[in-house]
């Protein structure tokens, strides 16, 4: 591994203050499981690891019922599906922090970290995007506010200047009547990289015949996990298998596939919509239980 | 697999690594001078002092005893026991955070040590495997996996081992189903999966018949 330096700051201020003397030499490091790989397979030169675990904006796990959750960006994983609370409140985030990695990475591994590694098809993006998360970004001139579908930019690419970090994320209280799930689709059981990963969430009406509003998110089907906007479209309408079927196609349209060894372009488009359509039914399902 | 820079290939100490890497190309000096840079910032803040690159004192708590090592910030836990401790029960097999072998416990909870820092493990209580036998006598985990022929080639086995450990200490009683997920972070080239399902289960059933091993 590449010689490094190692510092475990205290405070925000004095890892801002790191990042700005340290520049784009410095990496954060939380849960380490993308970053310490990357760094001895000499994909990354890093020259300071800032251990951001001791901060405790960063540790933060604070969920108010009516208002929000608020999660520090380097809370591992299984944080959030040992808190009956959040099981409850965000089942489409637990659906992803119960598949990232097996459960060695669970523990260490945080949703920030995945973000901020900005993989295509990283596996907490589109379920954060179906809770309409939003990331709250510290620099040295402030704080700034990022809705999470607009984090990403690139493959491994984000909003992130050279001296700012991801502290954490706000994701808002879900309404009555709202069901969220997020699935992939891998060749194996375990432990794999999504060839499509679909995030929706999904509001009904009282009579739970009619969607009030609905948000679905792809991964591994574009630069970056995508927003489907054309889905806003299923305001209003019917729940029917017509509609999911509907929203399945606007999903497909959305998608910008590209062939890799993980599937061809015309196998992922497909896989979109078989994934959208179950994605659905299961918040359906959810938010008629809820 | 060892690579050049792999402490495991590395031990000759004569020349240091890096006193032979100073003496050669640009491209890998780049990454030197990055370093001194940040060795002169030090101890300009009054917050956390940046350490490294060079080797710094490290206290592990590892199977209850408090080991001194002086380390390198960018070596791993693994590595720190493997080469340090002479702990070479958790396996270097994938060294990427995806096989399992390196699997420990710390804090209660299993991980890879290949992709753990030994100074970010700094204060915390690891439990490696080779504290799991006590007085001779193996743990019911590891009784299983001998009952069950639960290895094959048995490089896998200690992560394995260790994973259901953690696993057993959160689930008593487990399903087959929950068993498959609970061990989804460890592989098995040799496909021994059955066998060890098997010795979780068996090693449940002992492991709630006295608490000798909890």
């Amino acid at each position: 591994m590449q010689p490094l330096d190692y510092v475990a700051p205290r405070n925000l201020a004095e890892a801002l203050g790191l990042l700005k003397a340290k520049g784009d030499r410095a990496r954060v490091l939380s849960g380490g499981t993308d970053l310490i790989v990357q760094v001895r397979e000499d994909k990354r030169r890093v020259a300071l690891m800032i251990d951001v675990k001791r901060i405790p904006e960063l540790m933060e796990l604070r969920f108010e019922a009516g208002r929000g959750l608020t999660l520090g960006a380097s809370v591992p994983c299984y944080q959030l599906y040992e808190s009956p609370e959040l099981v409850k409140a965000y089942p489409g985030l637990i659906d992803a922090a119960e598949l990232i990695g097996g459960k060695q990475i669970q523990n260490r591994a945080s949703f920030g970290g995945n973000v901020c590694n900005s993989s295509p098809a990283a596996d907490s993006i589109p379920a954060l995007i179906a809770h309409s998360a939003v990331c709250r970004i510290a620099g040295a001139g402030g704080t700034r506010e990022v809705p999470i579908e607009d984090f990403c930019v690139g493959p491994g690419k984000n909003v992130l200047k050279a001296n700012e970090m991801l502290v954490s994320f706000f994701i808002p209280s879900p309404p009555v009547r709202f069901g969220a799930h997020y699935l992939r689709f891998i060749p194996r059981n375990e432990m794999d990289i999504a060839v499509v990963g679909c995030g929706v969430s999904l509001e009904l009406s009282r009579d739970h015949r009619k969607f009030v509003r609905a948000r679905i998110a792809l991964g591994a089907v574009a630069p970056t996990p995508l927003l489907v906007e054309s889905a806003a479209a299923l305001q209003n309408q019917e729940v029917s298998e017509e509609t999911i079927a509907r929203a399945a196609l606007a999903a497909q349209g959305a998608a910008r596939p590209i062939t890799d060894m993980r599937g061809t372009a015309e196998y992922r488009r497909h896989l979109v919509g078989v994934l959208t359509k179950r994605a659905l039914r299961k918040a359906i399902e959810r938010a008629k239980e809820a | 697999m060892a690579k050049p820079d792999d402490p495991e290939t590395r031990r000759a100490p004569e020349v240091s690594r890096r006193d032979f890497l100073r003496g050669t190309g640009a491209v890998i000096s780049a990454g030197i001078v990055a370093g001194s840079e940040v060795l002169q910032a030090k101890d300009t803040s009054a917050g956390a002092k940046i350490l490294g690159p060079d080797k710094v004192p490290i206290a592990l708590r590892i199977n209850g005893t408090t080991k001194s090592l002086s380390l390198e910030p960018r070596v791993t836990l693994l590595d720190a026991l493997r080469n340090e401790l002479e702990l070479t029960g958790a396996k270097k097999v994938c060294d990427r955070a995806t096989c399992g072998a390196c699997t420990v416990i710390i804090a209660g909870k299993p991980a890879y040590s290949c992709s753990v820092l030994a100074i970010e493990a700094q204060g915390r209580e690891i439990a490696t495997v080779e504290a799991l036998a006590q007085g001779g006598k193996l743990h019911p985990v590891q009784q299983a996996f001998v009952d069950n022929d639960a290895q094959q080639c048995g490089y896998c086995t200690p992560g394995f081992v260790m994973a259901c450990k953690a696993f057993l200490d959160k689930h008593p009683n487990p399903s087959v189903e929950q068993v498959r997920k609970g061990l989804g972070g460890n592989l098995c080239r040799c496909g021994t999966y059955v066998g060890i399902t098997h010795a979780v289960l068996q090693a449940a059933k002992q492991m709630k018949g006295g608490r000798a091993h909890a």
